[in-house]
C-alpha cells in the first residue's frame, strides 16, 4: 500500500489547452520514490533531497515547458543532476542550495512553495531572477541535450531521425508537402 | 598504394591540413608526380564511421582544442569556448560542409575599387580577378560535379525548397532554384546520387556529396605519391639560415614531437590555425612569425555576415527530410547600396534537426516563446543568409597571453566585432527571410542568430604588394618563397558565396603553379 503523502497536484496542461487533458500526478513519498501518473515511471533521489528532486522536475519543465512531454521526461534529466551529486559535493551544494533559495523566493513572494505554485507564469517569474546564476544554467544547458538529444522524444516532435539505414527519403516524403 | 616517405626525404612537398584546400592541393600534386605529405591533425574516419546523429558526429569529428573568444559578436556570449564550427578530420570541413558550390561575382574580387572607403573597413582588392579564375572554377566544377554546371542537372527540390521557392514568387525574386551543389544528382565520378538522406553535416553516408577524405585523396594516394599522416598535429614550421622553410615538427597521437624535412610547406589549417601556426612558429629571424613582414598574419578575420530565418506553418514541412541546402535565392547577392549596405548575401535553405535547432534557434532563451517554436518542429522551415561581411585589421587571431594547448603552445583567440555593414545587411536578410514566409503563411518567424563560423576567412590575406597582406595571387608567402597558404585565410575579401569552391580553385591552380616552379627549380 501506498502512503500519498505530499502528493502534489501539477496543473500545467490546462495553462494553455484549458480542459484538454487531464492533469498529471506526480506522487512524492517519503521513502525517496517519486512515482509518475498510473505508476507509468518511478525514480528514486539517491544523494539529493527528495523535495529537491521534485522541486528540480518542476523546475525543468518549467524552463522548456511541453505539454506533450510527460514527467518522466524531465526526471530523467533529474536523475543525472542527483547522479553528479553523489560523485562531487560541489554539484550537490549547488542543487541544493540552489533549490533552498529559489524557495526562499517563492515563500517571500507567494507564501507558497515553488512546486504549489499554480500558475507558470509565477513560476516563470521566480525563474528569470536566478536565470544568470551557475545553478540554473547547469539546469537549462543540460535540459538542452537532456530534453531534444533524447531519442525517445523525436517521435513527439515528429523528427524522425536517423534515415540513411532506409535509404533516405529519397521515396519516403522529401518533396511530399501538399498545401502549398 | 598510398607511400611512405621518410622523415629526412627533403624532396617532399608538405601539405598541412586535409579540407577543401589541402587535400585538393595534395592529392591534385601527387597526380602531378610530386611527392607529397599531408599532415592532419585529426583522425582518419571513412564512411562507415559516419552516424545520422547531430551530437554523436559533433562530438566525434568537430575541431574542439582550446579557444577564447572576443569582441562584440552574439558567438563571444553563447558559444565562448566554441568560436568555429569546422572539423578535425581527414577531410576536414569538406565532411560536413553543405555542398553549395558558388563561383564569386566578377564585381567581389575588386570590391575596394567598387565600394570605396568604408570607414572601419581595411578592404583591398583581389590581386586575381574572375577572368583568372573562370578556367579553374570550371575545372573545379567538374572535379567535384557541380550540379547546373557541365550539363550536371540540378537537384530535385525538397519540402524545404518548395516553400522557398512559393516565397520567393511571391516576393518577386527571379534566382531562385536547388542550387550548384557538388552533391550528385545523377551517379557520376564512381560514386552513386543523392538520397535525400539529410544530415549533410554529419557526414555524407552515400558518397553523393564530394569531400576531399573519399574524393580527391584516395585518387591521390593510389599515384604512389601522396602519404597522408592522420593524428599529426603540426606545432611548429622551421626555416633554414636563409630563411627558408626547411622542416615542420608536429606531434603524433602520443604527443611525441616529429620532425618532417620539406622541399616546399603548405598550410592549410583554416583560418584559425593557419595563422596561428605561422605566429607560433617566430625566430630570432622572424620574431612577429613566419610570413608576417606586413603584421598582416591574423588579422581581417572575416565569418561572413550569417544568421538564419525559420518560420512555422499550420501544417507539416518536415524540412529534415533531404538534402540540407539545395535551394538557393541569389536576388540579395547583388551590389545595391540602396539597401543601406555595400556587398549582398544569398539566401539558401537549411535544416537542422531538433537536437541542433535546441541549441541554434535562440541559445540561452528558454520558457514557453521558445518551447512552443520547438513544439512545431516538423512544421518548420528554414533558410541561412550568407554574405560578405567587411575585413575590420582589429577583428583578429592572435596567440593568448597565458593559456597554452596540450602541446604547450599559445591557443588562438579570435576577436570579432560585427560591422555597422555586417548588421545592416543581416537586419535585411532577417527582413526578407521573415517576408518570404509570411507570404507562403507562416504563423511565427524567427530571426535566428548566428551559428560557431563555418566559413573562416582572411587571416593571410592575398595582396599584390608586401606591405598589405601575406601572400600573393598565387598563395605563396610574399616574405618565403617555398612558403604557400592554401586555404581560405588567403581571401582578401570574402564575397557572398559560400567560399568552398573558391578555395578548390585557387587549390588547383595553386598546385599547377608550384609543381611547375619546382620544376623550374624555382623553389
Amino acid at each position: 500500500m501506498e502512503k500519498r503523502e505530499n502528493q502534489i497536484k501539477v496543473s500545467r496542461r490546462n495553462l494553455i489547452k484549458a480542459g484538454s487533458k487531464t492533469l498529471i500526478l506526480m506522487s512524492v513519498l517519503p521513502t525517496g520514490m517519486i512515482i509518475g501518473k498510473g505508476k507509468a515511471w518511478a525514480v528514486k533521489a539517491k544523494s539529493l533531497n527528495i523535495d529537491t528532486f521534485a522541486t528540480l522536475i518542476q523546475v525543468s519543465r518549467d524552463i522548456y515547458p511541453h505539454d506533450k512531454l510527460e514527467d518522466n521526461f524531465y526526471a530523467k534529466v533529474v536523475e543525472g543532476f542527483d547522479s553528479a551529486a553523489g560523485k562531487s559535493i560541489d554539484d550537490k551544494s549547488l542543487f541544493e542550495l540552489g533549490i533552498v533559495g529559489l524557495q526562499q523566493a517563492s515563500m517571500g513572494k507567494y507564501n507558497k512553495n515553488y512546486r504549489d505554485i499554480g500558475w507558470e507564469a509565477q513560476r516563470v517569474q521566480l525563474l528569470r531572477g536566478i536565470e544568470k546564476t551557475p545553478f540554473f544554467q547547469r539546469i537549462r544547458g543540460t535540459l538542452i541535450t537532456g530534453i531534444y538529444n533524447n531519442q525517445e522524444v523525436w517521435p513527439l516532435f515528429g523528427y524522425e531521425g536517423e534515415s540513411a539505414p532506409m535509404g533516405g527519403y529519397l521515396n519516403r516524403g522529401f518533396d511530399d508537402i501538399n498545401w502549398l | 598504394m598510398a607511400n611512405k616517405f621518410d622523415l629526412n626525404d627533403d624532396s617532399v612537398v608538405v601539405v598541412i591540413g586535409s579540407g577543401a584546400g589541402g587535400g585538393t592541393l595534395g592529392s591534385e600534386l601527387a597526380m602531378k608526380g610530386v611527392k607529397t605529405v599531408i599532415l592532419e591533425a585529426g583522425s582518419r574516419h571513412e564512411i562507415p564511421d559516419f552516424k545520422n546523429d547531430e551530437w554523436g558526429m559533433f562530438g566525434k569529428i568537430s575541431w574542439l582544442d582550446k579557444r577564447t573568444t572576443s569582441g562584440d559578436w552574439r558567438i563571444a556570449k553563447d558559444f565562448s569556448g566554441l568560436p568555429t564550427w569546422i572539423v578535425k578530420a581527414v577531410g576536414g570541413s569538406t565532411i560536413h560542409w553543405a555542398g553549395a558550390s558558388l563561383r564569386f561575382q566578377k564585381h567581389e574580387f575588386k570590391v575596394k575599387t567598387l565600394y570605396g572607403d568604408i570607414p572601419g573597413a581595411n578592404l583591398l582588392d583581389w590581386p586575381l580577378g574572375l577572368k583568372e579564375m573562370e578556367p579553374w572554377y570550371s575545372k573545379a566544377e567538374d572535379r567535384m560535379g557541380v550540379t547546373r554546371t557541365h550539363g550536371i542537372p540540378g537537384l530535385p527540390g525538397s519540402n524545404n525548397f518548395k516553400i522557398m521557392k512559393k516565397g520567393a514568387d511571391n516576393l518577386g525574386y527571379k534566382h531562385c532554384h536547388t542550387g550548384r551543389m557538388a552533391i550528385n544528382s545523377k551517379p557520376r565520378d564512381g560514386r552513386g546520387s543523392c538520397l535525400q538522406i539529410g544530415f549533410c553535416f554529419q557526414g555524407c553516408k552515400s558518397a553523393a556529396k564530394w569531400s576531399t577524405l573519399y574524393v580527391e585523396i584516395p585518387k591521390g594516394e593510389a599515384t604512389g605519391n601522396l602519404e597522408v599522416r592522420p593524428n599529426s598535429h603540426v606545432i611548429r614550421i622551421n626555416h633554414d639560415k636563409f630563411g627558408k622553410v626547411s622542416s615542420v615538427l608536429y606531434a603524433d597521437k602520443s604527443g611525441k614531437k616529429i620532425k618532417q624535412k620539406a622541399r616546399v610547406v603548405c598550410v592549410a589549417g583554416n583560418s584559425i590555425e593557419s595563422p596561428r601556426l605561422l605566429l607560433n612558429s617566430n625566430s630570432s629571424k622572424f620574431p612577429d612569425g613566419l610570413a608576417n613582414s606586413s603584421g598582416q598574419v591574423g588579422k581581417n578575420y572575416m565569418r561572413h555576415m550569417t544568421g538564419s530565418v525559420y518560420a512555422t506553418f499550420d501544417k507539416p514541412v518536415n524540412m529534415h527530410r533531404g538534402t540540407t541546402m539545395a535551394g538557393i535565392i541569389t536576388d540579395e547577392s547583388k551590389y545595391d547600396t540602396s539597401r543601406g549596405f555595400v556587398g549582398g548575401y544569398e539566401m539558401e535553405t537549411l535544416s537542422i534537426g531538433l537536437p541542433f535547432m535546441a541549441a541554434f534557434l535562440d541559445p540561452g532563451a528558454w520558457g514557453r516563446e521558445f518551447s512552443s517554436a520547438m513544439d512545431m518542429y516538423n512544421h518548420m522551415a528554414g533558410m541561412w543568409l550568407v554574405g560578405e561581411d567587411m575585413p575590420q585589421e582589429s577583428n583578429r587571431i592572435s596567440l593568448h597571453p597565458t593559456e597554452n594547448d596540450q602541446y604547450g603552445l599559445p591557443i588562438p583567440n579570435v576577436h570579432f566585432d560585427d560591422h555597422p555593414n555586417d548588421i545592416a545587411m543581416r537586419n535585411h536578410g532577417y527582413k526578407q527571410g521573415s517576408a518570404l514566409y509570411d507570404s507562403v503563411g507562416a504563423v511565427r518567424t524567427f530571426p535566428t542568430p548566428p551559428y560557431p563560423s563555418t566559413h573562416n576567412l582572411g587571416t593571410n590575406r592575398m595582396s599584390s604588394k608586401a606591405r598589405d597582406g601575406v601572400v600573393n595571387k598565387w598563395g605563396q608567402t610574399h616574405d618565403i618563397k617555398n612558403l604557400f597558404i592554401s586555404d581560405g585565410s588567403v581571401f582578401t575579401t570574402g564575397a557572398a558565396e559560400n567560399p568552398t569552391l573558391t578555395i578548390v580553385s585557387l587549390a588547383l591552380r595553386q598546385a599547377d603553379r608550384i609543381a611547375s616552379e619546382m620544376s623550374k627549380k624555382n623553389i
